[in-house]
């Protein structure tokens, strides 16, 4: 049952919701109680860009059972354009593409289903642009 | 001045061809191509269904209308193919987009013409100024039985639109909506795939609901075919929006921009909503657009815009479709295309 973290999570995977600390500026993703950087405890609200560039990847060729049908697949770790860095799969990419630098774009995708009769679960993938 | 105030379309990368599904069923794809007049169509990726395709259709139109979302006072998805049966497209789709919560929120069905409904309410509730914006979309990720002749046309994509009254686009000038209780084609609760009764389809269904709202819209608003620079009817293939144009007296330049389905296939609710995009990429200022849609059950919504000037404020401010259509494409052979449209029975 994922349901109850995955509606928790809904700010951050659907609008890549950060937390921007008053104090030193630091963007957090997720967001924090207190910022790693300065300690402060003071955040405010801020939407991440939805572009970013590739810092590293690796490509999945025996997953889990829920994304068995997908594979091969790549994951990567992404910088978005405003410093905070993500994981996230890349979607609709032909994986001989996918290098280290290369520019993304953050989509909504839908990332798994509970099952046959449980939730769609929404959120972002990259895809190269 | 009431009427689209921003418009965004969303088409997937992924494409079968003709050639491939009639190869599978021992069809001759060029007696399809000449009969339908389809060549191609627009495959939805394994995780793309009409939440994702209305969000990033919605965020097009948002980034055209330039408006904060949280002025939005209404969602409305118009498809036949919602992923929840029993919880509405438009619960996610307005907080992936930063709506708020202070919305009304529906899902709109009826067939193919889902999309225009969800137009027509939208626009309906700017002009009773019971609020600023309101956003109508038309999006499908559309289903036909292996082997059916639907196989050819079923598509997907979407397209969205912000109705408002500041910096309109494309004026609304008229409306008029038809319709009977016309069984051409139904699916019953629980069918994955919808049954159609063949060539009653065709006669009694599109071609008198969309002559017959055409028609009336004509005599509403006193004007002729002549009058207007681009008209695009619902596209369930290549073929029959030709010949509703030349019932109604259009002749084929005037839907040539908007008559995407040989390429896109038919998007169903996202269908004449996505013609109309396509048409607006290119429109000027002063140009008259007439649009009927379809939907089985049967009816049609007609629309009759006028372009303003702020059309060429918006127009490169997103991805046009034309682009979306020809670029970026990923083609499927058939066993790709039934496994991305889960049309293999898997262990659970
Ligand atoms: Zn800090």
């Amino acid at each position: 049952m994922i349901s109850p973290k995955y509606a928790r999570e809904i700010p951050q995977r659907y609008r890549l919701e950060a937390a921007k600390c008053k104090s030193c500026g630091k963007i957090n993703f997720p967001p924090r109680l207190v910022c790693p950087r300065c300690k402060s405890r003071e955040f405010e609200t801020v939407r991440l860009s939805n572009e970013g560039k590739i810092l590293t990847y690796t490509i999945i060729r025996v997953s889990s059972d829920t994304f068995s049908h997908q594979t091969p697949y790549a994951v990567a770790i992404i910088e978005t354009n405003d410093g905070a860095k993500l994981m996230a799969m890349i979607a609709d990419s032909d994986l001989n593409e996918i290098e280290i630098g290369k520019k993304v774009k953050l989509v909504f995708r839908k990332i798994q289903d509970e099952g046959v009769w449980g939730l769609h679960c929404y959120g972002y993938k990259a895809v190269l642009i | 001045m009431i009427g689209i105030v921003g418009y965004g379309s969303y088409l997937p990368r992924y494409r079968v061809k003709v050639e491939s599904i009639a190869k599978q069923w021992g069809s001759d794809p060029e007696a399809i191509k000449r009969g339908l007049k389809l060549f191609e169509k627009t495959v939805p990726g394994m995780d793309e269904d009409t939440i994702t395709i209305s969000v990033e259709a919605s965020k097009n139109a948002l980034k055209r209308a330039g408006i904060d979302p949280e002025k939005i006072g209404a969602v409305y998805i118009g498809s036949e193919s919602h992923p929840y049966a029993v919880k509405p497209s438009g619960t996610i789709l307005l907080e992936a987009l930063g709506i708020g919560n202070d919305v009304h929120v529906a899902s709109y069905e009826f067939a193919c013409k889902a999309g225009t409904e969800a137009m027509y309410t939208a626009y309906s509730l700017v002009k009773a100024d019971e609020m600023e914006y309101a956003l109508a979309i038309g999006a499908d990720t559309s289903q036909g039985a292996p082997g059916d002749a639907l196989e050819y046309s079923a598509s997907a994509g979407g397209t969205a639109f912000i109705m408002g009254k500041q910096n309109v686009i494309a004026e609304i000038l008229f409306t008029h909506s038809y319709t009977s209780d016309t069984p051409d084609f139904w699916r019953r609760e629980h069918e994955f795939y919808p049954r159609h009764a063949g060539r009653f389809t065709g006669e009694p269904a599109y071609f008198k609901h969309v002559v017959n709202a055409g028609k009336k819209l004509l005599e509403k608003s006193n004007m002729k075919p002549e009058d207007f620079k681009y008209a695009v009817f619902h596209m369930p293939n290549g073929k029959f929006p030709q010949i509703a144009a030349k019932k109604l007296g259009f002749t084929l330049e005037q839907i040539e921009t908007g008559w995407i389905v040989p390429w896109m296939g038919n998007t169903y609710s996202g269908s004449s909503p996505t013609g109309l995009s396509a048409i607006l990429d290119v429109a000027k200022p002063g140009d008259k657009i007439f649009m009927v849609s379809f939907g089985s059950g049967a009816g049609s919504d007609g629309f009759i815009f006028n372009v303003t000037d702020k059309i060429v404020d918006v127009q490169d401010k997103a991805p046009k479709l034309k682009e979306m259509l020809d670029n970026n494409k990923i083609y499927l052979d058939y066993g790709e295309y039934a496994k991305f449209r889960e049309k293999i029975i898997l262990n659970q």
